[in-house]
């Protein structure tokens, strides 16, 4: 492999637009930077001449009370930190279960891929903020003895509930793209059907999904806000509260500005993936 | 045939009778019936789509047969409730596509089945692979990825990858098709020395020179069944049907025999 097919490949990457700036000469640097200057300069201008502006200022960026804000929230946010850690972990594995369900061939297994593919239509079409509602105020209703009531329990049950149906669907187009010709090389060397799966199948399946798994992650962090609808006290919640208080909009730029930084490692991961992922399959080509 | 081997003790290797699949409208075979003798060599021929890879796929359960019987060893494997799982660990079967797992070094692919179903412990899964890559030149190839292995040294890594579950019989389907003309040589040279130690071999090919070389017997597929077969002087230089004869004139004008 030459110094030449590297730079073809990552002249590849930087068109398809991954890298902010790619490989651009020092002139394109230049007009980039340039003509950045420009359009946000006049965007600038057009806002801070508003007539609104001072009003909108004061309302939304009170430094004030984004330093007293800050701790609070940031508190908070280990409400929804702890949300989503445990719904990701049971999702990878709900989801998996709903995929392998739904890619069972045969008549026998009918029952299994239309329970399966029932429940996948059902939680992709009914708004989560719903599923959320129904679980949290629903379920607690019931007064069943010794049932749990905490709305944090039933929050995450829900967004486990919905999530899992879309992850499901990522591994499920993971699973499609393996070869059959996979599984059959499994089959003829006496691996049964379970087998084949656990070894050969799911693992190149899992690989190739990683980028568009994470991505439906960075969607369900961002939904965990939802479970303030349901009485937890979550970073959304708690910004509604301190603004409440002070009359004043900024504890949301603050809780925008949190959701912000809890997504750029992962967006950042998922880039980092998706890259390594072409220049592998790449090299696979050139190496063949 | 097969009642007259049983006579002796000795039921034949691989016995197939009125074996008949169809995909959807197309019948592919016909009611084809074939036998093979332990430690012969059998190889296939005929046109692209006379059936010599379904019948292969068929053989190793791969494909569901729509009627028909074949039996293994005499024993008969399309009988209901027969574990197809028990049966393909003494059927081995070689790909066109090598269908190497690309997510597992060469040991691992070699080492999988053996340690899987076989159950055997590590050490000695490894060691019989060991053995085998030694033997086929693959050696310093115990740890690499398949995507850095040249067609020639996948294919053979797939023969080892079958013999390490040490099958009766080892199918193998145009294993040479999809390799440079410059690779070819390494795996019949493979396939040379299986069957000089006595593997019961069937393989589906187009190479006729190798066929006539290693070959006991060439069976020429036409219309789903086999239409004519015979020992290789036999068939490729004076053979009985005029299908046949036209095949073979078809491929003598293409250069390969």
């Amino acid at each position: 492999m030459s110094g030449e097919a590297h730079t073809t490949r990552d002249e590849l990457t930087a068109r398809r637009g991954s890298h902010l700036f790619g490989r651009m000469r020092p002139s394109g640097v230049m007009v980039a930077v340039l003509s950045t200057l420009i359009v946000f300069g006049l965007i600038g201008l057009v806002v801070v001449n508003a007539p609104g502006f001072d009003r909108v200022q004061q309302a939304f960026f009170d430094p004030a009370l984004f330093q007293r804000s800050l701790p609070l929230l940031i508190a908070s946010l280990w409400v929804n930190i702890q949300m989503f850690l445990i719904a990701e972990v049971a999702i990878l594995v709900l989801a998996l279960v709903l995929a392998i369900m739904r890619s069972l061939p045969g008549p026998v297994f009918f029952p299994f891929r239309l329970m399966a593919i029932t429940y996948i239509e059902f939680f992709r079409a009914v708004p989560g903020i719903l599923i959320i509602y129904i679980l949290g105020y629903g379920i607690p209703g019931l007064r069943i003895p010794g049932l749990v009531i905490e709305p944090f329990f039933w929050g995450v049950v829900a967004l486990v509930l919905v999530w899992s149906a879309y992850v499901a669907e990522v591994y499920r187009a993971g699973i499609d793209a393996i070869h059959p010709s996979q599984e059959s090389a499994a089959r003829s060397l006496g691996l049964s059907r379970v087998q084949g799966l656990r070894y050969v199948v799911l693992p190149q399946a899992v690989r190739r999904v990683i980028p568009p798994l994470l991505n439906d992650f960075i969607g369900l962090q961002k939904d965990t806000a939802l479970v303030s609808f349901i009485g937890v006290i979550e970073v959304f919640r708690r910004s509604q509260i301190v603004a409440g208080g002070a009359f004043n909009f900024t504890p949301y730029v603050v809780c925008a500005l949190l959701f912000i930084l809890m997504t750029i490692p992962m967006a950042r991961l998922v880039d980092y993936l998706a890259v390594r992922d072409r220049r592998r399959q790449l090299a696979g080509a050139v190496g063949r | 045939m097969t009642a007259l081997q049983e006579s002796r003790g000795a039921p034949d290797a691989l016995a197939i009778e009125g074996l008949h699949k169809s995909f959807g409208a197309l019948e592919v075979l016909r009611g084809l019936d074939l036998t093979v003798a332990e430690h012969e060599v059998v190889a296939l021929i005929g046109a692209s789509g006379s059936g010599k890879s379904t019948l292969l796929r068929c053989i190793n359960l791969l494909e569901e047969i729509d009627a028909g019987r074949i039996f293994i060893e005499g024993i008969e494997i399309t009988g209901r409730g027969v574990n197809v799982d028990r049966v393909r660990r003494r059927i081995g079967i070689v790909f066109q596509s090598f269908n190497l797992f690309p997510h597992m070094t060469v040991l691992g692919n070699i080492t999988l089945a053996p340690r899987q179903v076989l159950k055997l412990p590590k050490p000695e899964a490894d060691e019989r692979a060991r053995t085998l890559l030694e033997r086929f030149g693959l050696a310093d190839k115990r740890d690499e990825y398949p995507d850095r292995l040249s067609g020639g040294q996948q294919q053979r890594a797939a023969i080892v990858r079958a013999m390490a579950m040490q099958p009766d019989v080892l199918l193998l389907d145009e294993i040479t098709a999809a390799l440079d003309p410059e690779l070819v040589a390494e795996v019949l040279d493979v396939i040379r020395e299986l069957a000089a130690e006595g593997m019961t071999l069937v393989l589906a090919t187009h190479e006729m020179g190798f066929a006539r070389d290693v070959a006991d017997r060439i069976c020429f597929l036409d219309g789903g069944v086999i239409l004519e077969q015979g020992p290789p002087s036999e068939l490729l230089s004076d053979p009985r049907e005029e299908r046949t004869r036209q095949f073979l004139q078809r491929i003598i004008s293409a250069g390969r025999l």
